[in-house]
């Protein structure tokens, strides 16, 4: 474990250590860079993770109050809560489920494919799958996704065997227990998973890739890591050439401190990222840094979601084994004739009975459903989630008056549905009901949004620097020595879960970094 | 009055009936139906504990949930009003609205009464409060003992998950 002094101007600087984060640092620790991993939350350990919701969302979640506005049902029902991250060393990986899916070649192109859709700002990413393709592959070898690589896939629950029934009843076809970043068998010194289930609560047995326990401690091996943990950057700095010189961040105990850096990579999930590029605005960048082109904190995609939930006359106990447990593919493809761009995948969740009651309809009361939950255990579940169409009004602002303990603004969340992403959420939620159906269900509800766990495209890539805020590699188009590590700089959010990309960029832009202070271009 | 420390086991012969102190402020009630247990109030009145009780069972009725899980909900309620003036307030305040609506005492109020009082307060705080607290961690669906009524099982991870404990032991489904 390296110790650098706040004063060397040599390290780089990462900000969050989540899929993004913690890969980049460990990718660059690799090739030797010094690295300063400052993560705002604290290190907890496989050991201190407990099976129970309540207990571990209150450890772990990012609880820093957020105001929402918009019409989202999220902003009604969880005002202070948009999204459900993680505040802690690994980020959200400690949360994820595991769900590892490439993005499409045409999701790279959604402009070109999808055409002028009015309200959306739609635009090409300014690279292609292929470009990605290799680094995919080195992405799912370090994650161990199941059905790559060999690595065989997990067996299906009970959740799984439920949806895969229906699915096949409704003629779908690609139908398995999916592409998991969970060991289904030992691997790369982490055992195979125990099909406990609370994958949400962080996984007991270390079977699910999280940057907590792979790429931090590897990083770390290097001697090249030095993670400061409870450490919240407040503002970026830049010099007078306009290059980004280091950071400020307050210590666990509150403490301020300057770190000096080469460069500087965001990866504080899409709303904090946003919203630290708009806390660090200066007499030379006004609007926040790296923000000409006005589009920091614009373009929010949060993915077109909602849940089926379902009861069936027999018992399913849907929370036993993996919480994502397995996928149907089928409209995960764009197809107009459904009367929307883009496509979903359904794919198995389940909550646990204190979370259910939360979520499962907010703000539902009533003997009807009390009746529901009575029925818990002879509950299915799915999620529905799908790509939502890029809107420059959906958006994280600094709040105009409220402070952190800090003195910084908070952030506000600013969410409309597009008509795209209502008529795929009820196409989608038609269908998934329908797959329920068709094996039997007494009852089938449709659960709204929950608060977002994919955060993207607030700092988004783009080829032309008016257009977005980074280039193919994540680098700023304004300031060649920041750069953006997370999914806020996804042009489009695609149909699929995002971390498996957001890893996969990692890998890439680690290489590009390595090759510019090689270069000492920066 | 203080009422900490007062041993739960102790309530096990009780009646069930419903008996309070006689403090304006602060007390124990006997519950039913299930007798082994006490409700217990710092800041809250009688009245108001009882009637958010009553209001509990009213939103989130369930066989499998007995009174004194609803007053675990009430409890968290009264512990945080002790700190929290504006919500002692609030819970006080709705009360009294309910009282007003039901043109009397809402407690004694027929089920209809009850349900339609409700129904006509559910865009209040005072109403969204009491409802979050009942499917939030003071809830009952966050207690072990109404896990085990509807058949959630909790934490696995100390019994090696259930990898050979039935994950994936549906029988019921339909065969190809």
């Amino acid at each position: 474990m390296a110790k650098y002094e706040l004063t060397d101007d040599g390290v780089v600087v990462v900000v969050g250590s989540g899929a993004g984060g913690g890969t980049l640092a460990n990718e660059l620790c690799q090739k030797g860079v010094k690295v300063v991993l400052l993560e705002a939350g604290p290190r907890i350990e496989i050991k201190d993770f407990v099976n129970d919701e309540w207990p571990m969302f209150n450890k772990i979640a990012w609880l820093d109050k957020r105001t929402t506005s918009g019409s989202w049902r999220v902003a009604k029902n969880f005002p202070n809560l948009p999204a459900w991250t993680v505040k802690a060393v690994g980020g959200t990986t400690v949360h994820w489920a595991g769900a590892s899916l490439r993005f499409k070649d045409e999701e790279f192109r959604a402009r070109t494919v999808y055409g002028n859709i009015a309200g959306a700002n739609l635009l090409d990413w300014p690279i292609s799958l292929a470009d990605l393709a290799p680094y995919y592959e080195r992405a799912e070898d370090k994650m161990g996704v199941t059905g790559t690589h060999d690595i065989p896939r997990l067996p299906g629950n009970n959740n799984f065997k439920v949806l895969a029934a229906g699915a096949q009843k409704l003629g779908y076809k690609k139908v398995h227990t999916g592409n998991m970043a969970i060991n289904s068998q030992p691997r790369d010194g982490r055992s195979g998973c125990l099909q406990i289930g609370f994958c949400f609560e962080g996984c007991k047995s270390g079977a699910k890739w999280s940057t907590l326990y792979t790429e931090i401690p590897k990083g770390e091996a290097t001697g090249k890591l030095d993670l400061r943990a409870q450490s919240q950057v407040l503002r970026i700095l830049h010099n007078s050439k306009g290059r980004a010189s280091g950071v400020v961040y307050a210590d666990k105990n509150g403490k301020q401190a300057e770190q000096k850096a080469r460069a500087v990579c965001v990866a504080a999930n899409s709303i904090e990222s946003a919203r630290l590029l708009l806390n660090s605005a200066s007499s030379t960048f006004p609007d926040g840094l790296a923000n000409s082109s006005g589009q920091v904190g614009r373009n929010y995609m949060r993915h077109t979601t909602a849940s089926i939930y379902a009861a069936f006359p027999q018992t399913v106990h849907m929370y036993r084994g993996t919480t994502m447990a397995g996928i149907v593919e089928d409209e995960a493809r764009n197809d107009p004739a459904r009367g929307f761009v883009g496509g979903y995948h359904m794919e198995t969740i389940s909550l646990g009975l204190p979370f259910l009651a939360a979520f499962l309809d907010p703000g539902a009361w009533g003997r009807d459903f009390a009746g529901l939950l009575d029925q818990y255990d002879n509950m299915a579940g799915m999620w529905l989630v799908g790509e939502d169409m890029p809107q420059e009004t959906n958006r994280v602002t600094l709040h105009p008056t409220e402070k952190d303990q800090f003195g910084l603004a908070i952030p506000n969340v600013h969410f409309d549905d597009h008509a795209n992403d209502v008529a795929m959420r009820a196409h989608a939620s038609k269908q998934g009901s329908a797959v329920y159906q068709a094996v039997g269900a007494n009852k089938v509800i449709e659960t709204p949004p929950y608060p977002s766990t994919h955060n993207l495209g607030t700092n988004r890539m783009s080829e032309k620097p008016r257009d977005g805020v980074v280039n193919e590699w994540g680098q700023t188009h304004d300031i060649a020595n920041l750069f953006i590590s997370d999914g806020s700089q996804f042009t489009t959010g695609g149909a699929s879960n995002p971390t498996l990309t957001i890893v996969t960029l990692a890998i890439r832009q680690a290489e590009y970094i390595t090759g510019l202070l090689g270069k000492h271009e920066i | 009055m203080s009422v900490k420390g007062i041993n739960r086991r102790q309530f096990l012969h009780a009646s069930g009936l419903v008996v309070a102190s006689a403090a304006v402020s602060g007390g124990t009630l006997w519950l039913r139906p299930s007798i082994a247990w006490a409700m217990s109030f710092h800041t809250l009145d009688e009245h108001t504990a009882k009637t958010l009780l009553k209001m509990s069972r009213h939103l989130y009725p369930s066989p499998s949930i007995d009174d004194d899980q609803y007053a675990r909900t009430v409890e968290g309620l009264d512990a945080k009003a002790k700190s929290d003036r504006a919500l002692a307030k609030l819970l006080q305040d709705g009360v009294a609205s309910l009282d007003a609506s039901a043109q009397g005492k809402w407690l004694d109020a027929s089920d209809e009464v009850s349900l339609q009082t409700l129904k006509g307060m559910e865009a209040t705080p005072f109403f969204q409060t009491v409802r979050g607290s009942l499917v939030g961690a003071d809830g009952p669906y966050n207690l072990p003992a109404v896990w085990k009524k509807l058949g959630y099982q909790g934490s696995s991870w100390q019994f090696g998950g259930y990898l050979n404990r039935g994950f994936g032991d549906i029988a019921w489904l339909p065969k190809e």
